[in-house]
């Protein structure tokens, strides 16, 4: 029984303390720098202040966090309307291609996003891909850019984000149960009408899964809008990393890492509430259902 | 939807996922600096990016820091699993929390934290930094993939082991580990890729004397697009192909 004791001390103690060192302690760390005195050489200095988060409260500040969020949120609604679809025709494929055709969606998935967002660059840049295919259609007369525009970060954001929309939504498509369907259909329900009311409600939670997946990485991806983007338009992401590594102004990056983190925590606590809500209604139609 | 809607809408999403990768794989042996017309086949940037030395060292780095922080992660993470799966102790539900916590957190934050904590500390950003930032960020992901499979477990084969005198640790390595083998795999080939693919973290937490690929291409597509990335991405592309191969071939004839 002795060494029974050891072995469990020896996975508890040890992973216990992997995530209080470095995670507990570094965040721990992030909160209190966010409340200490900006030092231009020193990156801070004692003193407790809520300047920083003072600083925080400047138009530019909410204008910035409101780009972000809403760019993040388109994003994720492309990525929903067309990855939808896709992940239903993925459902709906034979059974010998799916495992096949799911491969194919991993593959970009495992891609490194770098390399993507080079590859978008490569298509959208002046005498690209896109560019030289516009004029010999004869669509335009001269050489286009759409690099460095906010079309082409959105692009960028749909393009390395979309296998994580499909993922989820794949496999709460492929759960549903035909039957429910045909039984919306024999009762006279058209197929828009069997839709809205069958499929979306059951496929909910794949919804909300695909849909925080896209989310979460969009505000923080800094690397897109600099590239894409070209660096005109300032998300939370960039505006972090800015002030961490160009202006050394600790606090007030800590600051708004501090703000990101606690608006992300309530989206997902009203994310959570929705899946709840969302299972739940499908647990009262099935029992509906079961009533005669 | 119609079959043929269905399909076309396959193809088109296809298209946009592969286009842009197939067009730099092309490129890459296209004979132009600059222009993007085609003027003929060329191994010339190939040749070009085995040339770069500084390239090669980044990307030997890279690999490097995946393999060694992939297989310390999975470690950890399966320790963790088995823990919160077979014992119940005090704080077990905060450490599962806190696991939790830790995939949702946003990247740039657990960057910054960690570079904050590395500076506080006095140690020097390189290999060994990384090497922390990215065991943490990996080891989440390989404690859930693995919890999920305990959770589909038959414990009756832990506690005939136990009753027929197998110690703890001897349960762990010729009942527990074996059966759960498929997801500490897919855990370390998860926490492999996560760490060859990130940026955001490693932006913060390595310095200058330490650079490694994803890095080096961030500053190589700031300066401009030259054509050795080209080959860079090619060849990146096809490892990422062989590897999710190599994956799906490794889960496919467990299955059988």
């Amino acid at each position: 029984m002795h060494d029974g004791a050891l072995f469990r001390r020896f996975c508890i103690l040890g992973v216990a303390a992997w995530l209080i060192v470095f995670a507990l302690a570094p965040n721990a760390g992030l909160l209190v720098v966010s409340f200490l005195t900006r030092h231009p050489e020193d990156f801070v200095a004692p003193g407790l202040t809520l300047d920083a988060y003072t600083r925080l409260m400047d138009p530019t500040f909410a204008a910035i966090f409101w780009e972000s969020v809403r760019l993040a949120a388109l994003a994720t609604l492309v990525c929903l309307l067309a990855g939808y679809p896709f992940a239903y025709a993925l459902a709906r494929a034979g059974r010998r291609a799916r495992p096949w055709l799911l491969l194919m969606v991993v593959i970009p998935f495992w891609t490194n996003s770098l390399i993507r967002t080079y590859a978008v660059i490569i298509i959208l840049k002046s005498r690209g891909v896109l560019s030289n295919l516009l004029e010999a259609l004869g669509l335009t007369s001269g050489p286009v850019s759409l690099l460095y525009t906010d079309t082409a970060m959105f692009i960028g954001f749909t393009y390395t984000l979309l296998p994580f929309m499909i993922l989820p939504l794949f496999a709460a498509i492929e759960k549903l149960d035909r039957n429910l369907l045909d039984a919306a259909r024999d009762l006279g329900a058209g197929s828009l009408r069997a839709f809205w009311n069958v499929t979306l409600p059951l496929t909910m939670p794949g919804i909300l899964a695909g849909s925080m997946l896209v989310f979460l990485p969009a505000l923080g991806m800094f690397y897109i809008p600099e590239l894409l983007g070209g660096g005109k338009s300032m998300l939370i992401g960039n505006f972090i990393k800015n002030q961490m590594l160009l202006a050394r102004d600790w606090p007030l990056g800590a600051a708004a890492s501090t703000v990101l983190t606690v608006a992300l925590a309530v989206m997902i606590v009203l994310w959570r509430v929705a899946a709840r809500r969302a299972r739940e209604d499908e647990a009262d139609d099935l029992l509906a259902e079961g009533a005669p | 939807m119609t079959r043929k809607l269905r399909l076309a809408w396959m193809v088109l999403v296809f298209a946009f996922l592969y286009l842009p990768i197939l067009v730099v794989i092309v490129y890459s042996f296209n004979d132009a600096t600059y222009s993007t017309a085609w003027r003929g086949f060329t191994w010339k940037w190939y040749e070009r990016l085995a040339a770069n030395g500084p390239l090669m060292d980044a990307a030997l780095r890279t690999l490097v820091v995946a393999v060694v922080s992939a297989t310390a992660a999975t470690v950890l993470g399966t320790l963790a699993a088995l823990a919160l799966n077979r014992y119940r102790f005090t704080g077990r539900k905060v450490l599962l929390g806190s696991i939790l916590v830790l995939t949702v957190s946003p990247d740039i934050v657990m960057g910054i934290s960690l570079l904050i904590f590395f500076v506080v500390l006095g140690a020097s950003l390189g290999f060994g930094t990384l090497l922390v930032s990215h065991i943490t960020l990996c080891l989440p992901f390989v404690t859930l993939t693995v919890l999920a499979r305990l959770a589909s477990f038959d414990e009756n084969l832990v506690e005939a082991a136990r009753d027929l005198g197998a110690s703890e640790w001897r349960a762990f390595r010729d009942v527990i580990l074996p059966l759960t083998l498929p997801a500490v795999g897919a855990g370390w080939l998860l926490s492999f890729t996560l760490s060859m693919d990130d940026v955001l973290i490693s932006f913060f937490v390595t310095g200058p004397s330490y650079e490694i690929l994803p890095l080096k291409i961030y500053s190589m597509v700031r300066l401009g697009v030259k054509p050795d990335i080209n080959a860079l991405s090619a060849i990146m592309f096809t490892l990422t192909v062989a590897c999710v191969l190599l994956a799906h071939a490794m889960t496919r004839t467990r299955r059988q």
